[in-house]
């Protein structure tokens, strides 16, 4: 399992290379911002008719999370689905993968941006959700502690000489973790954005993820 | 011209300068004559905004001069929003536009009656458009105003091509007439003495400056033309340095922003500077006042484009056109012999151009549906009248049409969704509303992430220039780079823009901008390999002479009778350089299969780049048996599955994508980030690649790479040429002659274990600075 380990608040956390969360001791794995049904949205919206392979994409990535974590509780921290009719629309091959993986586990949908409100899919649906000491949401709220989240999508970027790489990535520090996007075609937003600089503390880290986790200082906004 | 004024196709051919604008023009003003009636007669386009703006001002005052009453208007980009909308409801006689403007035009369903009177049409500088996409959506234009009005008359004003023929092929599929006007006398084109030798390489020209600021100083007016913007701006900088008589010298290039370039081009106009620091913004035929002299810093990569920019100067007919080369480096100087003595030969290089490429005619079909609903066979039929398309096979059409309509995907998602549907057998938009995106979408200029440039603290305001989104992501706080002339610090920089200060005590870093990387010129190399292989120097200035004699004896000389192949260490990395002289698409070719080849061996390619004589890899290993990379039997098995996984694939899909239709340029008026762009569109890629790599976008982007390379057969041809023999010199530091290759542009990166391993690497250096192991 290649992974980033670290402590929050007294939990002892794996960044998974693979884009998930696993809370080992308490059999939690957390994943945030699948945007599923995201290219039907678009297409409904009369955009660019995007490759209508994203929702598989996605859901063999979180599939191979299952299988490397076997966790008895998954959360999906917001934006699970692009939008509300997304949910309804999910096709039925996408539709019949999700409730396998749902089968024998406890599975709790926190509500996102996009997707506020119960969703027609079982599980549980929370607007957020505590476990210990933790807490899980869509958007970090800068007062909040030991706190789980997603909804940014961040990325950062690793220059060295001779090659670069950019990747989605978890942001780290001793009161939180913002989660990467799950979602294909989620684009991401870089870490020396603004909002990341006032979210996380000065000593954060950013662990891109891929084939291997790799660990870095948090990319700052320049002021 | 007036003799064939009723052909309904006629090519122009004149170099520049020799008045064939106006000629073009002369019959529609006799046709108009004193008392015009009402409607669009002629429509004339341009390839720049600059031009047509210029044009309309050099036709107003002979117009007023005769007393007639003809009305001329532009529309372009620049052009208000209540302007155009007038000129859709009353048009004038004659109306300048571009490429662009003119597809916009036909997106609105007034397009028909707007054209309805339409006798002619004018493409200027039609040479420079068939060499790109523009050109290609322009003329699937053109065969859309032959529906309007079948009796329209169809006119090409082009400078000196090598194959008129072709040209006139792409102009119309039918009959053409060609009409060559005299090619003037031979110009006068020679190297320019200095005193000071060019160096290895880099510099930029700047080691000529006291030769040059000579020259501006014994002519009215001097263009001076540099290959990038980037050396532009280095150039600019350096001469000013020295510019003790204060000579009026400006510098105008593409990535300025468009008030400055307007200051530079009126004050031209009215023979206020001596001299202008350019790149090929100023390439075409604009009436620059009095051009007298032309001088081409860094090898001309391409012997035509030369000639047509010789044109420029002395634009007088009859007079010969002067120009002067300054090699860059030392390379350079045989390359400028080659091409003097191409020049003299009248021997134009040139790669046969191609069909129409696919993406543009998605958008085509797209463009089409947001003026109205068509029908399949009709649209098929009118593509087939624009030249570049005559030879589309329905297959392809129905392909592209699908696309547009579906999707095209193997799984059929969208049935509810598509964006095109079929009514009593029309197809139509599903969406009208979505009339409004494909228009902010036109177009086939490659996006290349340009962020506006500003002095901090000014909110709005003219913007300096621009530079690529790539080159900023790379600045960090107090980093200082050259801007229009000026040193500028940056400061920071937000989702649209790059905020600067004045800080002229530094010295600035390189902005590294993209740049044209020129077609391939195979006859320059052959040239140049007969020149080395004679031997003799005596023709050479003594400086190259003792260069290319150091080079032998360090390393070897390049022959056409043995591959050589040199290896070195360079700033911590492992190079070698293969000097093929085959051809730049050629050595592409070899260096995308040789670091294929690497990778599997273990070898940790990075990345390489190529020009007409050698392919240059770097990586972290150090090849020790090149005649084993060779061996055409394993670079064929590479071959078929290189196609998979580089990233010169991925960069024509980025731009096939785009143009085609399957990612948005434009979202509601903010340009999508680059970056953004670019992690998407590798996404989209790989997921293509997995679920439907037979998709139709897949196809045209295979094409597209394709034609910045060549097939095995030509890889295996060159090899044979060789049979084997292989020279391989092992060197300490980097040879005399790859020392060029460093600063070339258009490196391609390889994605493999060596980047990896780097970015690892650096990873831990990261996190060991701030004391974790």
């Amino acid at each position: 399992m290649n992974s980033y380990n670290f402590t929050l608040h007294g939990a002892e956390l794996r960044a998974l290379a693979r884009g998930g969360l696993w809370w080992e001791s308490e059999g939690v794995l957390v994943v945030a911002d699948l945007h599923l049904g995201k290219a039907l949205r678009l297409a409904r919206r009369g955009g660019g008719l995007l490759p209508p392979w994203e929702a598989v994409d996605t859901l063999e990535r979180l599939d191979a999370l299952i299988r490397e974590t076997d966790p008895d509780v998954v959360i999906c921290l917001g934006d699970s689905f692009d939008d509300v009719q997304a949910a309804d629309d999910v096709e039925e091959n996408a539709r019949l993968w999700l409730l396998r993986l749902m089968a024998g586990r406890r599975w709790l949908w926190v509500e996102g941006n996009h997707d506020p409100g119960p969703l027609s899919l079982p599980g549980e649906h929370h607007a957020s959700f505590s476990l210990g000491p933790l807490a899980f949401r869509h958007i970090a709220q800068a007062t909040d502690i030991a706190e789980i989240s997603g909804h940014y999508h961040p990325k950062a970027s690793i220059h060295a000489k001779g090659a670069s790489l950019t990747r989605p990535c978890f942001l780290i520090d001793e009161n939180r973790v913002i989660l990467p996007a799950l979602g294909s075609l989620t684009g991401g937003m870089a870490c020396h954005e603004p909002i990341f600089s006032e979210l996380m503390a000065s000593d954060a880290i950013a662990v891109l993820t891929g084939d291997k986790v790799l660990p870095i200082p948090m990319p700052r906004h320049v002021r | 011209m007036l003799d064939h004024a009723g052909d309904p196709a006629s090519l122009l051919i004149a170099p520049t300068g020799g008045g064939k604008t106006l000629s073009g023009f002369l019959p529609t003003l006799i046709e108009l004559g004193a008392a015009p009636g009402p409607g669009l007669h002629t429509l004339y386009v341009s390839p720049l905004k600059a031009l047509a703006a210029d044009i309309r001002r050099n036709l107003l005052v002979p117009l007023e001069g005769m007393g007639l009453n003809i009305r001329v208007e532009d529309r372009t980009g620049d052009t208000s929003a209540l302007q155009r909308k007038r000129q859709r409801i009353d048009p004038p006689h004659i109306l300048l536009t571009t490429p662009e403007s003119l597809a916009l035009l036909l997106t609105y369903p007034e397009a028909p009656q707007m054209f309805a009177h339409l006798q002619r049409v004018i493409v200027d500088e039609i040479h420079a458009l068939a060499e790109s996409k523009r050109g290609d959506q322009l003329m699937l234009g053109v065969a859309r105003l032959l529906t309007f009005t079948p009796a329209l008359r169809v006119v090409g004003l082009s400078a000196t091509v090598e194959d008129p023929p072709a040209l006139a092929g792409f102009l119309t599929p039918g009959l053409c007439t060609i009409l060559t006007a005299d090619p003037g006398p031979d110009p006068d084109i020679a190297m320019l003495a200095t005193r000071e030798p060019p160096p290895w390489a880099g510099g930029g020209g700047t080691y000529a400056i006291p030769a040059i600021l000579k020259q501006v100083g014994q002519h009215k007016t001097t263009l001076i033309f540099h290959n990038t913007r980037a050396q532009a701006e280095i150039f600019f900088q350096a001469l000013w340095s020295q510019n003790e008589d204060n000579l009026p010298i400006a510098i105008h290039h593409g990535a300025l922003a468009r008030e400055q370039r307007m200051r530079v081009e009126q004050a031209m106009n009215a023979g206020a500077l001596r001299a202008v620091v350019c790149t090929g913004t100023l390439d075409l035929g604009l009436d620059w006042g009095d051009v007298d002299l032309v001088i081409q810093v860094g090898a001309p990569k391409n012997v035509k484009r030369l000639v047509q920019r010789i044109g420029r100067a002395n634009h007088r007919y009859n007079a010969p056109s002067k120009a002067l080369l300054v090699p860059a480096n030392r390379f350079e100087v045989v390359e400028c012999l080659a091409a003097l003595q191409a020049v003299r030969a009248h021997d134009l290089d040139g790669e046969p151009r191609g069909p129409g490429p696919l993406d543009v005619l998605c958008q085509h079909i797209l463009n089409t549906a947001a003026a109205g609903s068509f029908d399949a066979d009709q649209l098929y039929r009118e593509c087939l009248q624009a030249g570049p398309y005559a030879d589309l096979a329905r297959t392809d059409f129905d392909a592209c049409l699908d696309f547009a309509a579906t999707g095209g995907y193997a799984l059929r998602a969208y049935d509810r969704w598509q964006r095109l549907v079929v009514h009593h057998g029309r197809y139509r938009l599903r969406d009208a509303r979505a009339a409004a995106q494909i228009r902010l979408n036109l177009g086939t200029i490659e996006d290349r992430g340009l962020m506006k440039v500003r002095y901090a603290g000014r909110l709005g305001g003219a913007p300096l220039g621009e530079v690529e989104e790539f080159f900023a992501s790379t600045l960090t706080k107090g980093d200082t780079f050259l801007m229009g002339g000026q040193i500028v610090r940056f400061d920071s920089m937000s989702e649209m823009q790059v905020d600067v200060t004045r800080d002229p005590g530094r010295k600035p870093k390189i902005a590294v901008f993209g740049g044209t990387k020129f077609a391939t010129s195979t006859q320059l190399s052959a040239r140049i390999l007969a020149y080395l292989k004679a031997g003799d120097f005596s023709d050479l200035p003594a400086h190259t002479a003792d260069w290319l004699i150091h080079q032998s004896e360090v390393s070897q000389l390049p022959t056409a009778e043995r591959l050589l192949v040199e290896s070195f260490p360079y700033e911590g990395l492992q190079h070698t350089t293969f000097w093929g002289f085959a051809g730049r698409n050629a050595m592409q070719t070899l260096g995308l299969l040789l670091t294929r080849r690497m990778e599997v061996l273990g070898l940790h390619p990075l990345g390489f780049v190529s020009t007409d004589y050698g392919v240059m890899i770097w990586g972290l290993e150090a090849v020790t048996d090149p005649a084993a990379l060779l061996d055409p039997a394993t670079l064929r098995d590479g071959f078929e599955t290189w196609l998979a996984d580089n990233a010169l694939m991925k960069r024509s899909f980025r731009t096939v994508a785009s143009v085609a239709g399957l990612i948005d340029r434009n979202i509601s008026g903010q340009r999508r980030k680059l970056r953004q762009a670019t992690m998407s569109s590798n996404l989209l890629y790989d997921t293509l690649r997995k679920h439907d790599p037979d998709h139709v976008v897949m196809r045209i982007t295979r094409i597209e790479a394709l034609r910045g390379l060549v097939d095995f057969g030509r890889i295996e041809q060159i090899l044979a040429q060789f049979n084997g023999r292989i020279e391989h010199v092992k060197l300490d530091q980097i040879s005399p002659l790859s020392a060029p290759l460093i600063l070339e542009i258009g490196k391609v990166p390889v994605v493999g274990a060596g980047r990896a391993r780097l970015v690892e690497d650096e990873a831990r250096e990261l996190m060991r600075n701030i004391g974790v192991e």
